[in-house]
């Protein structure tokens, strides 16, 4: 995790950036929103991505992620707001340039199942008008290790073989900025991780991506950054940091037997603001500082006779950070 | 507006494949032309000398522009429909390539092989007609106006088959349905050959450049017409 924190500020100060010397954001949103006559896909959304950054996307169903990244592809219209898009303003006399610039891998591979793989990869080589679209067919299908079935016709292919294909399709382009839609959805777990080894490798390349996802985990593991929408952005930033805002530091005590008194055991302790109990030997401690209070608690535990199974850092996950966000969005709804 | 022909060529090329392993299409290819080319043949062939007189005013030949008519419009309804169905639209769309260029590819690759199919069974249904009926049924048959608008009115009626095809694909999400109204808007045009055929409408050389004028025009207007029918964020979206 300090690596991927170390990254994410790299990108922020622009230190991190592609291999075409390019400064300047990757993707810059500034007040998008879509409207499909009445209903509202996405509002008043505002973000940066940098370059090179892995940039999550995170939502419930129906949230307006898979609405934004075609708005980002120039598939779909915004109806207001502006962004730019590697560089090019987001207005359909840029589109051309912006689509030769990104790949979007919607969540349904979308392949011609007659069609052979490398049929298939050759068509759309054509399409980015890739030039020596061998070479780069066959660069994009040992990266997805599926040169040895480059004839196998993809509607024979189980859907994480499908998946991987379409990964190889998006990477026929070279793309400055890749959109992967939901790109683990279905997948069985050795399938998902492939696909996971397959982003960090680009991520390695330094190519931008904007990883929408239901898995939290995934997120976690692989973005710089994340941002939750719910229709409206709910929050941004790193893993880390958005536990910060959102959840004050815990401390985990578990003792043998139940502490005689425990309010007079941890009362006034430095860095201890408030303790409640979490089971019959178990209590969690809110604490400002860790480093401070885990020791002062340790030695008043011991001067109060406890015997000390474990002390520990209370982890809140992403998914603690989403669950947060997104029920307060439902409490606010029914109310 | 510049065209790639590679995107183009691309899609074209991508199509000819699909089409060669989508058996419903390949059965509609052979069944229009074997519909519009065994019952006349078997007339002609069992007519007796003495019909060449009548035979001389009518335009039997005619009645084979149906091929061109019917067989690129089922191609045609398929060609944006079916990727819809199939889920293939969007992958496509998000790359670099024009709507111009997506409507080319997907026009020539129903143009070619039905150019094909009804020319290459044009000149089998007069070889057979040649060898097999009397002679003076074949040189009664077999008439310089009738080929001038059988050669000339092949391809564009082909190409307004196709554009209504496409329009019609544009704005359905259903294949069939697609196919069973692109059929029945194709057939206007066609209703003009079925007046020259049963002589209502002389078959004139200036009538047949005339007609063949009027059909270019028609074609242009297709291929506008299909054009802005293929909004990106609808076919996308379901929506607006």
């Amino acid at each position: 995790m300090d690596q991927q924190t170390a990254r994410a500020d790299r990108i922020q100060d622009g230190s991190l950036s592609p291999a075409d010397g390019r400064r300047g954001p990757a993707l810059s949103v500034d007040c998008l929103t879509k409207r499909f006559g009445d209903r509202v896909a996405f509002e008043d959304v505002s973000f940066e991505v940098g370059r090179g950054e892995v940039f999550g996307f995170l939502g419930p169903n129906g949230a307006g992620k898979t609405t934004t990244v075609r708005t980002l592809g120039t598939l779909v219209a915004p109806t207001s707001g502006s962004a730019t898009v590697a560089g090019f303003p987001l207005t359909p006399g840029h589109g051309m340039e912006i689509r030769r610039r990104i790949a979007i891998m919607p969540e349904s591979p979308g392949l011609y199942l007659r069609l052979s793989i490398l049929e298939n990869l050759e068509c759309f080589a054509d399409l980015y008008e890739v030039s020596d679209p061998q070479g780069r067919i066959g660069l994009a299908l040992r990266a997805v290790n599926l040169a040895d079935r480059a004839h196998d016709a993809c509607g024979t292919l189980s859907k994480g073989l499908r998946q991987r294909v379409a990964l190889a399709r998006a990477l026929l382009g070279d793309p400055e900025i890749l959109f992967l839609d939901e790109p683990t959805v279905g997948l069985d777990p050795v399938a998902a991780r492939e696909v996971h080894e397959l982003i960090l490798g680009l991520r390695e390349r330094g190519v931008t991506i904007f990883l929408t996802t239901h898995r939290l985990e995934e997120a976690e593991r692989l973005c710089d950054r994340v941002a939750i929408l719910n229709t409206t952005l709910r929050t941004i930033g790193r893993p880390d940091e958005l536990r910060a805002q959102l959840f004050s530091t815990a401390l985990t005590v578990r003792t043998l037997v139940a502490v005689p008194d425990p309010g007079r055991v941890f009362t006034g302790l430095p860095g201890v603001d408030g303790w409640h109990q979490d089971g019959p030997a178990a209590y969690s401690l809110t604490v400002s500082d860790s480093a401070v209070a885990a020791p002062a608690v340790t030695r008043a535990l011991v001067a109060a006779g406890a015997d000390v199974l474990s002390i520990g850092e209370k982890q809140h996950s992403l998914e603690d950070v989403y669950l947060e966000l997104i029920d307060d969005d439902a409490v606010a709804a029914r109310s | 507006m510049s065209v790639s022909v590679r995107r183009v060529r691309a899609i074209f090329r991508k199509e000819l494949r699909e089409y060669r392993r989508t058996r419903s299409l390949i059965v509609a290819m052979a069944i229009f032309p074997l519909v519009f080319t065994v019952q006349p043949l078997v007339a002609v062939v069992a007519l007796a000398a003495s019909a060449s007189d009548s035979l001389a005013h009518e335009h039997v030949l005619l009645y084979m522009l149906g091929i061109p008519t019917l067989v690129p419009v089922f191609i045609a309804a398929y060609a944006v429909a079916g990727e819809r169905q199939q889920g293939t639209l969007e992958p496509a769309l998000t790359t670099p390539i024009r709507r111009e260029e997506f409507l080319l590819g997907k026009a020539l690759a129903a143009l070619v092989p039905s150019l094909v199919v009804a020319y290459a069974v044009f000149a089998v249904f007069l070889t057979l007609v040649g060898l097999f009926a009397q002679p003076g049924v074949a040189s009664a048959l077999i008439q310089g106006p009738d080929l001038l608008a059988q050669v000339l009115f092949t391809p564009l009626l082909a190409c307004w088959s196709i554009w209504v095809g496409i329009s019609v694909s544009t704005r359905s999400s259903d294949v069939r349905v697609a196919q069973q109204l692109g059929v029945l808007a194709s057939l206007p045009p066609v209703f003009i050959v079925v007046l020259i055929s049963f002589n209502v409408i002389p078959v004139t050389p200036a009538l047949t450049i005339g007609s063949a004028a009027a059909l270019l025009i028609l074609d242009v207007l297709g291929w506008r017409l299909a054009s802005r029918l293929f909004d990106r964020e609808r076919l996308i979206t379901g929506t607006r």
